[in-house]
């Protein structure tokens, strides 16, 4: 899948190519810096990118349905009971004027058909699932009256009300302080556990990759970098991306005092993308070659992918 | 914790920041008020890093603010440099100022989108005489090529032309540009890109070596406090748990609370999980903040006495004081 923005400046390449794949149950982590295409390939697999300045190309298999394929409307079906999406800030993603109650119970209506009062019935039970003290109450409450954590439990309990396959969590934890964001999580790794989901987690953040997913794809430059499972990925990296991107960031189990590795300079400017690869001019391993030519996907044999042309741990 | 106390002052010579007994509570409404930092007292020695963590709404940010008399606090004295800041008229106070800086969390929103590079650090240097224009102007391409930035490429735009990292540098810069002997960092990196925290992260340590400064630097952020810091305070409701060197703190916290934070840090290695009990709930209102220990409605340790007694500051290994009636040994 690639998807191209038209914009005064040319056209801006937002995601290159993208082949990934989730598997069944499974939770595949997908980091990136900000402006590595992370929050535009989810939004593009739902559809959710729309108007006339917007260019998807590719294709989009959900649950054996080719979605690309499919009418808006018929891709809305799938919404909330085949996939769902909770958001990096829960206060817009809610409305503002509606009570929690009515903004729950709203998919449940309209997915399963459930009468109000069942659905609000349901919306409780929701709510408690999700772990939000005195649901009664904060069904009747709005948006504003609730704190960072509780506001995004609410959108967890929307997600999940019609049992969804697949949720896609872009950020969930990031407008959030550690502990909340560590119930958060575990709240995630619970409910997966219990109603079989998959999920597909972005974040820029490898500690919650590290302890969340089975899979993770790096996403650099609008192109998924590398992709392998994630205890692997962390024991035997092969992209010399992922490798700078955690050696720059500090660790409680570093000793303190410990400097940073930096990584140069900044993202290839995506109007104008390099013919070579776009790490190239900030990698400490860059050839000649790296610059010139476009790196092809390679998988190891035991389908550790990577997109690089001196991958760590090979010869040069 | 949450508690009071003294025992973690040093009271040397070298303080450069002496805070005593600091309260700073608003006014909401009829006969409510937000307890914001209660009674807290610390102290800065020249070249220390002190980082003060928390989560949000602990006070962190007030607490910094009323250093720099924005507002001054409601009681409690900050000696800077011999003198009390809280007692200083208007006019000496911005005098003070200008060698207690502060670098803000949103780069791009503290600096004013209308002026220039040159115009955003010149005005410090401006507005207290600082030499003649062309020692001004040598002054301010040494800053900027400190910080990492070629003078003749950025003086003439204007902040909105930057990123995000890029400004946090020309905020450094304009901070540095009077030549402070203490530098306040309120969140300086948690508004970047991790590749770029690093980078502004390095700026800082290798500016506080350049130049001998002292911080104080606030962050939500266990792993970069540890990185920056040589001492760190922990905060909640307003009150102060647990004072150590980092290294200290992070291998053996004597606070529930601290714990409890630490354990919530995610790290970034799949064999290293930690899956411990996780602390339950949301900080109380510090409108309404309990009774005794302010932690003690969260904490796993606590007891009848935690409701009744506050606890007090001590010292529990050399350098480590803790505010828990039951410190984890």
């Amino acid at each position: 899948m690639s998807v191209n923005f038209d914009t005064p400046r040319g056209s801006l390449e937002a995601v290159r190519g993208v082949d990934i794949e989730i598997p069944a149950g499974m939770s595949v982590g997908v980091v990136g810096e900000s402006g590595s295409g992370k929050t535009v390939m989810c939004r593009a697999a739902m559809g959710l990118l729309q108007g006339s300045t917007v260019n998807r190309t590719g294709t989009v298999i959900f649950d054996g349905h080719e979605l690309t394929a499919m009418s808006k409307e018929q891709v809305r079906e799938l919404f909330g009971s085949g996939m769902a999406m909770i958001f990096q800030d829960p206060l817009t993603a809610l409305n503002p004027v509606r009570r929690i109650g009515a903004q729950v119970s709203e998919g449940l209506r309209i997915r399963l058909g459930m009468s109000k009062s069942d659905a609000m019935a349901r919306s409780k039970e929701l709510l408690e699932l999700v772990r939000i003290p005195n649901a009664a109450a904060v069904l009747k409450s709005f948006p504003y009256q609730l704190s960072g954590g509780m506001r995004q439990r609410v959108m967890i309990a929307i997600a999940i009300a019609c049992n969804p396959k697949l949720l896609f969590a872009d950020e969930p934890t990031t407008a959030l302080d550690v502990t909340v964001q560590a119930q958060i999580l575990q709240l995630l790794r619970e409910l997966r556990e219990d109603l079989k989901m998959s999920m597909v987690l972005v974040t820029h953040d490898l500690g919650v990759v590290a302890g969340n997913t089975d899979y993770v794809a790096v996403m650099y430059a609008g192109e998924v970098v590398e992709y392998a499972p994630t205890k692997k990925l962390f024991a035997d990296m092969r992209m010399p991306y992922t490798e700078a991107l955690l050696d720059s960031i500090p660790r409680v189990d570093h000793k303190s005092g410990t400097r940073l590795s930096v990584i140069a300079g900044r993202l290839p400017d995506p109007t104008n993308r390099p013919a070579g690869c776009g790490f190239a001019p900030r990698c400490k391993y860059a050839q000649d070659k790296c610059t010139t030519d476009h790196p092809e996907l390679k998988t190891d044999p035991d389908g550790h992918i990577y997109r690089c042309w001196f991958p760590i741990g090979e010869a040069l | 914790m949450a508690g009071s106390g003294t025992a973690h002052m040093r009271n040397t010579v070298d303080s450069v920041l002496t805070v005593r007994d600091l309260t700073v509570e608003f006014r909401v409404g009829k006969n409510k008020t937000v307890k914001a930092v209660s009674g807290l007292s610390l102290d800065v020695v020249k070249g220390e890093t002190l980082a003060i963590v928390g989560e949000s709404g602990c006070g962190k940010t007030t607490l910094a603010r009323a250093i720099l008399q924005l507002p001054p606090p409601n009681s409690g004295e900050v000696i800077f440099d011999g003198t009390d800041m809280t007692l200083l008229p208007k006019e000496n106070l911005r005098s003070a100022r200008t060698s207690m800086q502060m670098i803000f969390q949103d780069p791009i929103s503290s600096l004013n989108p209308r002026m220039t590079v040159h115009q955003l650090i010149d005005e410090p240097l401006e507005i207290w005489d600082r030499g003649t224009r062309a020692e001004r102007d040598e002054r301010i391409n040494k800053l900027l090529f400190s910080v990492g930035l070629e003078p003749d490429l950025v003086l003439n735009r204007r902040s909105y032309e930057f990123s995000g990292g890029q400004c946090q540098r020309i905020s450094i810069a304009r901070a540095l540009a009077l030549d402070p002997r203490m530098l306040i960092c309120d969140e300086p990196v948690s508004a970047l890109d991790v590749s770029i925290q690093a980078q502004i992260l390095n700026l800082l340590l290798f500016m506080k070596e350049t130049y001998g400064l002292t911080m104080l630097f606030i962050s939500h952020d266990l792993a970069v406090v540890k990185a920056i810091s040589t001492r760190v305070m922990v905060m909640y409701l307003g009150k102060i748990c647990e004072v150590a060197p980092p290294d200290v703190l992070y291998s053996q916290p004597a606070h529930h609370y601290t714990r409890a934070l630490l354990n919530s840090v995610p790290i970034p290695d799949p064999t290293k999980q930690i899956r411990t009990e996780l602390l339950q709930g949301e900080p109380p209102s510090p409108m309404n903040p309990p009774s005794g220990c302010r932690f003690r409605t969260r904490c796993v340790g606590a007891s009848a006495l935690c409701a009744e007694q506050e606890p007090q500051l001590r010292e529990v290994s050399p350098g480590q004081f803790v505010a828990c009636h039951h410190p984890i040994v």
